[in-house]
């Protein structure tokens, strides 16, 4: 028989769903804006080696002239992206469930466990837990940037009302370009979280959705047969 | 503290698929809700170029600017050495080669319309230098020193108590742009009716005579050839808001 055992609380699973499109929606409205004025690339000694964005890539996605469409969408999912974040960590909090989340002393050596399991360079298996460290960092790096996200969103939507704010990021233009920098950083995150979910299988996506995973049966022979363990 | 997680079950696997299917569709009504959601949002009638809920939502976001706001709040200024020529960008309205407004018109409820030369209007009063940067609504920004009085000191000069009005609209002589600021806006120390920029006087393609500079709005508030002033009780027209972008756009 199967055992089903709860994974995912609903409200979690709420805040992940609802952050999906959402966030999708900053991403696009925020390339509509920086299309406007798009100055950042990856240079090595002088070289161009990336251009944010080549031509193609507007063209492809249809992100030209579209400026003031752009900010129209952001600063209005801004407030649905913000209030989810806010409620998504306050379950966290009090909840306890961040404890599952957030990496421990250990989680260092761990992640590199991880590195090297996916890699397939190490065979043992990973320590048990909800999230491996690996995880951890990750889910609690993505959890920051989305933090981030709306403290550099304030620091270029209010540089006089909130110029401390903004001149503590490095002023107007930094704050941007850090602003634009996390929205790269969701790209790669989704890109690997994807990947990943798709090797971890449906029992874990399925946990995502349904909220339980189905966890294999406890080990009848060996427990029921031998004497209760001493306590 | 919420309870704990309930146990582990034993179900059939019947029961398990049932309760997966019953999750997927309920999450697939949820996706197709917001889905549904995103369309209607789309197909809006449009409210000045952008479908009305945003509008309504640049409005509601303009409250919250306006708490927010407070004359004492400073953009940074920075060491006139820092200071560049900014790019030309704004042409709307731009008159005739050589040929600024001779005259600037002041409009008041209750009072007869006053002209000014754009000299005479700032003439005696306390001239105010500020280097400060400004921002481009596309997200571009230039460090510039601005030379002239503060748009407060005028509005005072008047001497009709023209701040009592809740807005104030400045066009250009031909009336083609025009800029809406909220009078607490065209009041904060670091808005000015500006005649130098860069210790010389304001060149012609950067709004000479006179144009106005402003740290609490993006550069298309900042308009130049100022040719109009309103001061009046009912929200101005504004060029680009009637364009899809957001009236108040303050920073």
């Amino acid at each position: 028989m199967p055992r089903l055992a709860a994974k995912h609380p609903l409200p979690i699973r709420i805040s992940h769903w609802l952050n999906v499109p959402v966030t999708a929606v900053m991403a696009w409205s925020g390339l509509l804006i920086y299309w406007a004025y798009d100055p950042y690339t990856i240079q090595v000694f002088g070289v161009v080696l990336v251009k944010f964005f080549p031509d193609w890539f507007y063209r492809a996605l249809d992100l030209e002239s579209g400026l003031a469409t752009g900010m129209a969408y952001h600063f209005a999912f801004a407030w649905v992206f913000a209030v989810n974040g806010l409620f998504y960590a306050g379950y966290l909090v009090w909840s306890g469930e961040w404890r599952a989340l957030v990496p421990t002393r250990r989680s260092f050596r761990e992640a590199w466990h991880v590195v090297l399991h996916d890699l397939k360079l190490r065979k043992d298996p990973l320590p048990p837990g909800k999230f491996n460290a690996a995880q951890r960092f990750a889910y609690t790096g993505v959890v920051l940037m989305g933090a981030g996200a709306v403290v550099t969103g304030l620091a270029i939507l209010k540089p006089t009302q909130l110029a401390w704010l903004t001149t503590m990021l490095g002023g107007y233009q930094f704050a941007r370009l850090l602003h634009f920098a996390l929205l790269i950083g969701f790209g790669l995150f989704v890109a690997v979280h994807l990947a990943q979910v798709a090797k971890a299988g449906w029992n874990n996506f399925r946990a995502m959705v349904a909220g339980f995973e189905v966890v294999p049966p406890p080990k009848e022979t060996a427990d029921a047969a031998g004497p209760a363990a001493p306590r | 503290m919420p309870p704990d997680p309930p146990p582990p079950v034993d179900v059939t696997p019947a029961d398990a698929r049932r309760r997966s299917r019953r999750a997927f569709a309920v999450w697939a009504a949820a996706g197709l809700a917001g889905l549904g959601g995103w369309k209607w949002l789309r197909s809006r009638d449009a409210d000045d170029d952008i479908p009305w809920p945003l509008r309504q939502v640049h409005r509601f976001n303009e409250r919250v600017g306006r708490t927010l706001f407070s004359p004492t709040h400073l953009a940074p200024e920075f060491p006139p050495a820092d200071a560049r020529e900014p790019k030309v960008n704004g042409r709307h309205g731009r008159p005739a080669e050589g040929a600024g407004p001779a005259a600037v018109r002041v409009d008041q409820p209750g009072h007869a319309a006053r002209t000014f030369a754009p000299a005479d209007m700032i003439a005696g009063l306390p001239r105010v230098e500020m280097t400060t940067e400004l921002k481009r609504i596309e997200g571009w920004s230039q460090v510039v020193t601005w030379g002239g009085v503060r748009f407060a000191d005028f509005a005072a000069s008047l001497g009709t108590d023209a701040a009592r009005h809740p807005f104030v609209g400045l066009g250009t002589a031909d009336g083609v742009y025009d800029v809406g600021l909220d009078t607490p806006s065209a009041m904060h120390p670091q808005t000015l009716l500006c005649d130098r920029m860069n210790g010389e006087s304001l060149p012609e393609p950067h709004g000479g005579p006179l144009r106005l500079v402003t740290a609490v709005k993006y550069g298309i508030k900042n308009i130049k050839w100022v040719g109009r002033i309103s001061f009046r009780d009912d929200r101005p027209e504004d060029y680009w808001a009637s364009r899809g972008y957001d009236w108040y756009a303050g920073l």
